[in-house]
Order: structure tokens, then sequence, then C-alpha cells
């Protein structure tokens, strides 16, 4: 079954007077707990895909469906919302925040977005920081860790939630190969254990093999 | 909202220096404002509990037009026995009044039989005048080291120390009062001089004394008559209520062209050290400008700062589904936290500097006033209030920054190089 449904989607960026095509009329579907990988060269529009699929931003034209909502027509607050209840985020630069440990930055969103109750909160920061190895670094601060420790942590928070989809961009480029493959294998381990759909984007061939789909991009367009 | 001021909190640590000069800033312009208020407001009571209690009375009551010929000593505008025991019969149904006291104001020529000179005279009932200016001999010396039992008695003069020291008069001499009477006649009475007082800011600071029978004899009034009445309330923050109250009072009596037949005068009509007062008030008011103008800019200041500096923060945030509301309260709690920071220093520093002047109490003269000690309070209120515009413009400087952080696009924020 789809949790993703793209209809002829478009993006145009205007820059001035230049127009940046960055998708051209790109239509897929992504089902439920898949592992999927958008791959292609800098400027294919990948980083535009992850952000129309993660209600960042909106198509020019066409439609993004996630479950049974039609996300591109949400306003600016019901796509926060919609962003906190659903989907979860992974970051290339881990964006982790500096001034809260690695419980606290899993917990965030518990608190900021989910206001679950303490006892809860606790229950699931720790299930899901054992899930991604990092309990026992779980009073360090990020500049304490290691790129790849950092990552474990941002999947952690991703996953804190229990989202229906995690979106990653470029989640492995600022690690060395063998934290890249490893962070990618602990993503696939926890779609397995959370039956999260995980849609990330690459261009490193050595992560790519570790998907189930890959789509790749070019110019815009689906190849 | 705990957890909120917790991020807040640390964001702030986060940039140590940028914080602690901030917040040394503010907490400096807190300081002079409890000091300044401190002194200004100690300078202001002392003043006028100087010439109040020692001199003027809070407030007087006269026939109607004195005040405007006051420098003329007018005889003829007198209240006359009727009219004083109305006017007492208002006085003590009202519930503020605490004491009254009558006056007679006149000029005389003063003989030491060598030399004579000019001088105005206050006559006073000194056992009601006591009630109504309680430290009205604080100025006054006499011929031993005590203030004696009855402050005047019939006979008796007290001088101004000028005038004294220029005509070379001693306590214990006899010296001849001349002065007209309001049908002008001339009259002249023998006295003793009891006392010497020193002079004081103000139209009356340089008057002497007389018991008011002497005047009544001095100036031949066949009726006991009075010219002032000298008012002392309870409460002096209630000044203004009993004047309006004693006003409208004093309204409902007319004279003989229909026209309102007594006036009313606070001290503050009365005396020139009202236009200090206010001038006083004014600088504590300026002062109070320039220190939120200090929270205003600094707050501004390391807000936006902060602002520009977590562009991908706030990106993060967003992205991750945090509602635009929360990511707005984050940064109106860092401001409120930098000014609830400065705001404890500034009236912890401002209390013990109020303190460490109250030890080492400062010494001043004013106008001819030698050796007053200002010893420095603030009032609880006056600090909550001024905490309070600290945290208020803390708030209101977040805003915009906050505001701005609120409103940014996710996608936008997290591209932010």
């Amino acid at each position: 079954m789809a949790l993703v449904q793209i209809d002829n989607v478009s993006k145009i960026y205007q820059t001035g007077e230049v127009q940046v095509k960055a998708l051209q009329d790109v239509t897929l579907s992504i089902d439920e707990a898949s592992f999927v990988t958008f791959v292609g060269p800098s400027g294919s529009g990948k980083t535009t895909m992850l952000n129309l699929i993660g209600c960042l931003d909106k198509p020019t034209k066409g439609k993004v469906f996630i479950g049974k909502e039609q996300v591109d027509t949400f306003d600016r607050r019901r796509r926060a919302t919609f962003r906190g209840s659903t989907l979860g985020f992974i970051f290339q630069a881990f964006n982790l925040f500096q001034v809260l440990t690695t419980y606290e930055n899993v917990e965030y969103p518990l608190v900021m977005i989910k206001n679950e109750s303490v006892s809860k909160r606790k229950e699931m920061v720790l299930k899901v920081l054992e899930s991604v190895g990092m309990l026992n670094q779980k009073d360090k601060f990020p500049d304490q860790l290691s790129g790849g420790q950092k990552q474990r942590v941002a999947v952690a928070r991703a996953l804190v939630t229990q989202p229906k989809l995690v979106l990653a961009d470029e989640p492995t480029a600022n690690l060395d190969k063998k934290s890249a493959v490893n962070v990618i294998r602990l993503m696939r381990n926890m779609r397995d254990e959370f039956n999260t759909t995980f849609i990330f984007s690459t261009h490193d061939p050595g992560v790519m093999k570790e998907a189930e789909v890959i789509h790749t991009l070019e110019d815009g367009r689906l190849v | 909202m705990i957890r909120i001021f917790k991020i807040a909190l640390r964001n702030l640590m986060r940039y140590r220096r940028r914080t602690l000069l901030t917040s040394m800033l503010i907490t400096l312009g807190l300081l002079m404002v409890i000091l300044f208020s401190g002194l200004a407001g100690s300078f202001k009571e002392m003043m006028i509990g100087q010439i109040t209690d020692s001199n003027l009375a809070q407030m007087q009551i006269h026939k109607k037009g004195y005040v405007a010929s006051i420098d003329t000593s007018p005889l003829n505008l007198t209240i006359n026995q009727k009219c004083y025991k109305t006017l007492e019969k208002v006085l003590k149904e009202n519930p503020d009044v605490e004491a009254y006291a009558p006056r007679i104001k006149l000029s005389a020529m003063l003989s030491n039989f060598k030399e004579t000179t000019n001088i105005r005279l206050n006559a006073i009932d000194p056992e009601k005048e006591i009630k109504v200016c309680p430290n009205v001999s604080e100025r006054m010396k006499f011929s031993g080291s005590q203030v004696p039992d009855i402050l005047l008695k019939p006979g008796e003069i007290i001088i101004p120390e000028k005038l004294a020291a220029g005509m070379k008069i001693k306590i214990g001499d006899s010296v001849v009062l001349v002065a007209n009477n309001k049908d002008g006649s001339v009259n002249g009475l023998n006295f003793t001089v009891a006392g010497i007082i020193e002079s004081i800011l103000g139209p009356q600071g340089k008057e002497g004394y007389m018991h008011i029978k002497d005047a009544e004899s001095l100036l031949r009034m066949e009726n006991p008559e009075v010219i002032e009445i000298a008012l002392r309330i309870k409460k002096f923050d209630k000044l203004n209520y009993v004047y309006t109250e004693l006003k409208s009072a004093l309204a409902e009596f007319k004279n003989t062209k229909g026209k309102a037949a007594f006036e009313i005068h606070t001290w503050e009509k009365l005396s020139p050290f009202s236009n200090i007062a206010t001038m006083i008030e004014i600088m504590t008011v300026s002062m109070k400008i320039i220190m939120i103008a200090i929270v205003l800019i600094s707050i501004l200041n390391v807000m936006m700062m902060s602002v520009y500096e977590r562009v991908r923060e706030i990106g993060t945030m967003s992205a991750i589904g945090t509602a635009p509301g929360k990511i707005m309260g984050l940064f109106l709690a860092e401001g409120l936290s930098l000014g609830l920071i400065s705001t404890l220093a500034g009236n912890i520093i401002g209390i013990f500097g109020i303190y460490i002047l109250n030890i080492y109490k400062i010494q001043f003269a004013f106008g001819r006033m030698d050796d007053l000690l200002l010893s420095p309070t603030i009032s609880f209120s006056e600090l909550v209030w001024v905490s309070a515009i600290v945290l208020m413009v803390s708030v209101f400087a977040s805003l915009q920054p906050a505001y701005k952080a609120s409103k940014m696009e996710p996608v936008d924020a997290l591209g932010h190089v």
C-alpha cells in the first residue's frame, strides 16, 4: 500500500529573472515500510524531492499525498503540526541542539511537540536510545560525540515520536565510509523494528547498495 | 514551560561573555536607578519634612486672596472668631486631620534700643503649633541646652539668627516691637528674647516667633482674629485626598459677594521647594527612561544576534514540527531570563549600595541649612515597579527577534550558511 504518492509534481525556483526547474513532472509512489533512496548528481532535485515529501516546501505544480492527506494544500501551521505528528527528519549535518544532552535531544520532540508525560517520555527515550546503541552516551552533549554517534542520536530523535515516515537528506555525507554504512544499516534495522518507512538521498555508491528501492533523478526528472 | 526556560538559560550560557556583558550593562542601569531613586527620594522627603514639620505645615487655610498678597502681610484679610469656630468644626469633623493651629502673620519694626530693623513674625499658639509642626523647636536655640516645656510664653520673642547676629542681640535681651494695625495706628511692646531660630528654605523660613496673644495686643485686635490656620494630617500620602475634601467643604462658605470666603493650599503651592521636588521627579523618570533604553537596546541586540547565529537551529526546530508559537516562546524566554538575571543582580547590588550609603551617611548643605545627613531608602513597591519595567522591556525587546525566528521557513533556514 502506498504511503507517499506524488502526482505530476514540478518545482520551479525563481531567482531574479532566472527560473530553475528543480523537479519536472515527477510521478511516483512509495510503499509503507519500504527503504527507499533517491540518488543522482548534485542539483538533480534530490533535496527538493525530500523537502516536498517532508512538507517543508510546496510544489509549483502537482499533488503530494502522504497517507490520505494531500499535504501540498496545507498552510504553514498545519504543515508544522503534520511534520511533528507523522514525519521524522535526519539531517546531513546532524543538526542536534548543542545545549541539550543526548537524552534531551531525543526527548525534545516529545516535550515540544507531543507533550507526553514525564514517565512516558522517559520510557520512549530510553527504548529508542537502546535501539540505536546510544544509551551509555545519554548524558553527553553533542560536542562530546563522534560524527557516527551524532547521527545515531539524530536517528533516535527522528524515531522517538514513532513517525510513519522518516526522511534523511544525505545522512552519511559527513561520515567516514564505515560509519556511513553503519548508520544506513541502523536505519534499516529501525525500519524493521518500528515498521517505519525510510526515504533518504545519497550519491555514495556504498550507501546506495544498502537501499531496497532506488529512484534516480537527473535534471529534476525521474529516470 | 520549565523546559523552555531551561533551554533558554543554557542558550544564554552558550555565549557566556556576551551574556555576562549584557547582563552587567542592564545591572548597572538598574543599580543607577535604584541608587538615584533612593538618594533623590530621600533628599526630597527630608526637605519636605524639614519644610512642613518645622515651619510651613502641610496645609494652610486663609481668607480668600491672602496668598496672592502674602508679600505685604495684609492685616485686613483675617479670619474672625466666628469664622474660626466654624472652620474648627469642619476640621474636627474630618477624621484625616491630626492637628491645626491658628497663626497671625505680621511685619513689625524691631529695636534693640540702638538699631532698628524690620522683622516678619509668626504669632503662634505654642501648644497647638507644636502639634502641627513637631520639629519647629529643632531649629531653635534657647538659653539652656533643653527645649523649654512651653516653647514660647507671652512677652517672649524668638528672633531669626541672621538678624540676631546683625544686631548683636542675645538670648535674654530686651527688644521693642513696633507695628501698625489694620487701621494704620502704631503700637509698641517690650519683649524678652527667649530664643534664636535658624533660617530655613522657603517664604516663611526667616520669620521670628511670638505668642499669638501678644500679637493680638500689639495689633490692638478687639476680638481675637487669625490670619492663617496651619494643618497637619494623619497620613502624609493622603495629602491630596484630604486637600480635595477640605477644599470642597470650604467652598460652601461664601462671602457677602457670594464668592468663596476661604482658600486652602498644600505646602506645594506655598513653597518654592515644590519646583525642586518636581525637578527631582523628572530626573528620576529620566533615569528610568535611560535604563529602559539600555535594556531595550542591549537585549534587542543580543536577541537579534542570537537569532542570526542560530538560523539552522531554528530551521531544525521548525522542520521537526515545533509550532511557531513555541519557537517564539523559546526566544522570549531567553530575553526574559536575561532580564530576570540582571534584575536580580541589580536589586541585590542596589539594596547593598543603599545599605552602604546608610552606614556612611552623606552630609550636605542646602541653602542656609548645613549638616544635613542623607539616609537613602527605597520602598519595596519602587523596587517591584523598576524590576517590572526591566522585565517588561526585556520581553518587548525580544518580541521582534522572536517573531522573526518563528516566521522562518524551515526550508530556507536549513539551507542557511
